[in-house]
């Protein structure tokens, strides 16, 4: 794996990168409701960004304005360096793809590919080539003649796809992209996705409510809510980092402890909480104010199930019963009410085929973790 | 309240489209102001002149006289007229009365057709709908017409009865009220259906599946949940029936009788028969004030259906 | 068959007898030789030939059909603009009272709009570029005005159900606001538009009232005629025309079922075609 910052693939870690895109303190409001509330973002070249957030959070609407569509009330916008203040969609280097695809359902495929190349007022046979380039790309060769409505779901999303890329756009952005399509589908459009924009080098911003789908497309996610950007970071960090209760809830599973800080070192920190039993001893050092409540996030994966009591029984475990269970096939999720009467969610992959000491329902185990598996968040 | 965001045309357009988004609004705006509340505004003006010999026959409202004074002629004596007559406040309750009563049959007419169609297979439906508009696409004039063939003394109905040996002597059905009524209530009965059957043909019919299933009859579940939820339709086909009915001049005229007093027939014997523009001006006036309620019913359901259907296009999350 | 279907089964019965008794009795007297309705002198196609032969109907029919066809040609132009407006331009000042001023013409009486559209005619007469003569041009202002409400209400309801996205999705691809109406919009609504150009066509043909009132001394259109001849009296050459015009109508609307039948099995043929091979 590769851990050294690569300026290359990790831009926004090199404090001389320009953003390609930047938003600028943007605010949105409809009359009395202020959908985006001061928000500023950098997205750099070749970048996978997400907009994640449940609906309602302002995600599509900061998309919108970023295609033209709406205008900030206040803030600015920039692309490539180039203030998008008063720019309409015919404009702008940007191109989106819509969630209900939005074919021109009286045109072709090849037509509704070609549209774009149109109004840039190509030479006819420059577009035919471009056109059939383009269709190879998406892998929808044989289908130019057919109709938007002779074509299933996949089809036409990858007819979209074409359509808004074949304009080589600096910026393409796509609204719920893989919302329509069935499980299997998904995945493989989701690599699909992430191969054509890395072989085409376009900026994408993805706008999605599926936490899955930003884990798998994204180089980095910015989290939303009621208007406002909450964390960006890459999908590592949202998930083993997040910064407030809010993501660290929204993304994945995780348990919450409640507590109090009651040593405070530069080095570690120990939090009384009386829902785990014993203090959490987290391996790093939390800036908070002393005696402030906190919430020490640990995630499912990270908690070690045993029957035997761990070997530091200081910190970091608790004992309880095994409630329920719930079979996945590749892990196996237990809900466990500890005796101090929270209950934790523990997940273990099914390492073993036949194991004589499975556990199962009514079993008396310990739960304990990593001192470095637990994360401290304040709000 | 949150209110919907704006489309992409009010935002972008303004800047760019500017001219053609005038364009766009300006010239149905202008046709409009020019050919619709203008004309009205004249009607207003004439209603207080007077007649006269000549072309227009009516005195004009400002007067050059001696060549040095503008003199403003304002006669409510048309307006006097109408009230201390009693046989406009005749015609105009009695317009009222019919348009009343026709939009009623209607209702009883159209609503079980308009249900039946809305309730058919879907094959069926798109038939039923064209046999409803078909003959609306026939003149009008012409399916009136076919009444007075069959509502006369020797019409066809009168035959029919006859020869079977119902009756000896021909109904008189011709120039009553009740072939006035057949006219307007066959002629609007269209207008009832179509607005009717576009809102229950959106019902949901689970609704009633439910209720049917948790123990309510199935009139009553008619009763407490279909009609209530077609009331904008029931009152959008009323609306479309009663105000114009009011004003109907061509069905009282052929089918009707010569004591039906209908505002509309008396508008144009004042016009046309009595070459008193400003006393015809004058019922017009008084004829719309009279409209004026239903009309801003109507006006206030056409833009509560056009919103609805803008909310819900435009709303994003 | 439950006590509903049957209910609602006689519901129709009576409904479409009570629309077409009369329709049908016109078609079948215009056949009858007798001039009585009276008697069945036999099958004949005189009343048609009297028809023809009557040289001020045929001018007064061309006349309208005239007057129809370039009614419903303006109507559709400022009506279709109309309900782009309402449909698509969002909030604007004056939006209510614009909606209200195209919603009226569709409820009010004709006498009322009639007399009103005369005297404006009138009191422009002495301008100069306004025709001097009331006829043809002051017949189609008033028709238009008449209908182009109707060709708003239908383009409207068809542009809302519309998804918007296909034409922000034009904008976006770099097509300027009146090319996306002209390459997009236009031939998605088309159907509504054509329904709109028929639906004012009919209603011009078939005005009376209105044309009384802004037609001049020597213009004469069909229904003009018609309501004097059938003030004298029944001429069952009116019923030779009523049959032949609700045969062309009938011909109309059975192309229109036969064509959108033949549209919606090429549709779910095309929808099987897209689930074999997804």
């Amino acid at each position: 794996m590769n851990a050294r910052a690569d300026e290359r693939r990790e831009p926004w870690k090199d404090p001389r990168a320009e953003a390609y895109i930047r938003v600028e303190n943007v605010t949105k409001q409809f009359g009395d409701f202020v959908a985006v509330n001061d928000v500023s973002l950098s997205v750099y070249r070749r970048e996978i960004f997400c907009l994640l957030g449940g609906s309602g959070c302002g995600k599509t609407t900061l998309l919108r304005m970023l295609a033209g569509f709406e205008r900030p009330t206040s803030g600015r916008i920039f692309i490539d360096g180039q203030n998008m203040d008063g720019v309409p969609p015919y404009d702008r280097p940007v191109n989106m793809m819509f969630q209900s695809y939005a074919l021109f359902p009286h045109m072709t495929v090849e037509q509704n590919v070609a549209f774009g190349l149109k109004q840039e007022g190509l030479r006819r046979a420059e577009i035919t080539d471009r056109v059939a380039d383009m269709l190879g790309i998406v892998k929808l060769k044989g289908f130019e003649q057919r109709k938007p409505h002779q074509l299933s779901g996949g089809q036409r999303q990858r007819v979209a796809l074409a359509r808004s890329l074949i304009k080589r756009p600096k910026l393409l952005l796509l609204d719920e992209p893989l919302g329509a399509l069935d499980k299997k589908l998904r995945e493989h459009t989701q690599f699909e996705l992430v191969n054509i924009q890395e072989r085409l080098g376009v900026t994408f911003v993805v706008v999605t409510h599926d936490q899955e789908e930003a884990m798998t497309l994204a180089s980095r996610i910015g989290v939303m809510n009621h208007g406002r950007i909450v964390q960006v970071g890459t999908p590592l960090d949202i998930y083993e980092f997040p910064n407030t209760r809010f993501v660290s809830e929204f993304i994945g599973n995780v348990n919450m402890f409640e507590g109090r800080i009651v040593e405070d070192e530069p080095g570690y920190v120990v939090i009384q909480s009386p829902e785990l039993g014993t203090p959490i001893y987290v391996g790093h050092g939390v800036s908070a104010a002393p005696e402030a409540v906190v919430w020490a996030a640990v995630r499912p994966e990270k908690i070690l199930l045993t029957r035997e009591p761990p070997a530091n029984t200081k910190y970091n475990c608790a004992q309880g019963t095994i409630k329920e269970i719930a079979y996945m096939g590749d892990l196996s999720i237990y809900l466990i009410p500890l005796d101090s009467g929270k209950t934790v969610r523990v997940t273990q992959p099914n390492a073993f085929r036949h194991a004589e000491a499975r556990l199962t329902w009514d079993d008396r185990v310990w739960v304990s973790w990593h001192e470095s598996s637990a994360v401290v968040v304040t709000e | 309240m949150r209110s919907p965001p704006l489309r992409w045309s009010s935002g972008v357009l303004r800047r760019v489209g500017l001219t053609g988004r005038t364009v766009v609004i300006g010239v149905p705006w202008l046709w409009l102001l020019l050919f619709f509340v203008i004309p009205f505004l004249i009607v207003l003006k004439i209603s207080f002149a007077d007649t006269r010999l000549g072309v227009p026959p009516y005195t004009p409202l400002l007067d050059w006289v001696d060549g040095k004074y503008l003199q403003f002629r304002l006669n409510t004596g048309n307006f006097m007229f109408l009230l201390q007559d009693s046989l406009y406040a005749q015609a105009f309750l009695s317009s009222i009365k019919v348009a009343f009563f026709s939009t009623v049959f209607c209702l009883l007419i159209g609503y079980p057709m308009s249900y039946a169609i809305a309730r058919a297979n879907a094959s069926w439906r798109n038939t039923l709908l064209m046999l409803i508009i078909l003959p609306f696409w026939t003149s009008f004039l012409l399916r009136v017409y076919a009444w007075i063939g069959l509502l006369r003394n020797n019409g066809v109905i009168n035959n029919i009865l006859m020869s079977l040996g119902i009756i000896h002597e021909p109904i008189v059905m011709m120039q009553t009220d009740f072939a006035m009524y057949i006219g307007i209530v066959y002629s609007y009965l269209p207008f009832m259906i179509l607005p009717l059957y576009a809102n229950l043909e959106k019902h949901d019919q689970s609704l009633i599946e439910a209720a049917v299933d948790l123990g309510c009859k199935p009139f009553r579940a008619f009763m407490l949940i279909t009609l209530p939820l077609s009331k904008p339709g029931v009152i959008a086909g009323s609306m479309l029936v009663f105000i114009p009915a009011v004003g109907e001049f061509v069905i009282p005229r052929l089918l009707g009788g010569t004591d039906s007093l209908m505002i509309g027939r008396v508008l144009w014997d004042e016009f046309f028969l009595n070459r008193d523009w400003p006393v015809a001006s004058a019922v017009a006036i008084a004829l719309l004030l009279a409209l004026v309620v239903p009309i801003m019913i109507f006006q206030r359901y056409q833009l509560k259906a056009t919103q609805s259907g803008a909310a819900v296009a435009g709303g994003r999350g | 068959m439950n006590n509903k279907a049957y209910f609602r089964l006689t519901a129709l019965v009576l409904g479409f007898a009570f629309l077409y008794v009369p329709i049908l009795s016109m078609i079948i007297f215009s056949f009858n030789e007798s001039k009585l309705v009276t008697v069945w002198g036999g099958f004949s196609l005189k009343w048609y030939g009297v028809l023809f032969n009557d040289r001020q109907m045929l001018a007064g029919a061309w006349l309208s059909l005239q007057i129809a066809a370039v009614t419903a040609t303006g109507a559709v132009v400022v009506g279709t603009m109309a309900g782009m407006v309402l449909a698509r331009f969002g909030r604007f000042r004056g939006r209510t009272l614009f909606s209200g001023m195209v919603s009226a013409p569709l409820v009010m009486p004709d006498v009322i709009t009639g007399l009103s559209l005369l005297l404006l005619f009138v009191a422009f007469a002495p301008l100069p570029f306004v025709p001097d003569q009331r006829g043809f041009s002051t017949i189609a202002i008033a028709h238009v005005t008449l209908t182009l409400s109707y060709v708003t209400v239908i383009v409207q309801s068809r542009l809302a159900t519309m998804d918007e996205s296909i034409e922000e999705a034009a904008m976006d691809l770099g097509a300027r606001p009146f090319k996306v109406f002209l390459l997009i919009t236009m031939p998605i609504i088309a159907p509504a538009i054509i329904s709109g150009w028929l639906l004012a066509f009919t209603l011009s043909l078939d005005d009376l009232v209105i044309a009384t009132f802004t037609a001049g001394p020597s213009t004469n259109t069909l229904p003009m005629m018609i309501f004097s001849k059938v003030r004298l009296g029944v001429t069952p050459e009116i019923n030779a025309l009523a049959t032949i015009m609700v045969g062309v109508v009938t011909l109309f609307v059975i192309a229109a079922g036969v064509l959108m039948a033949h549209q919606e099995k090429a549709r779910r043929r095309d929808i099987q075609m897209a689930q074999a091979d997804s």
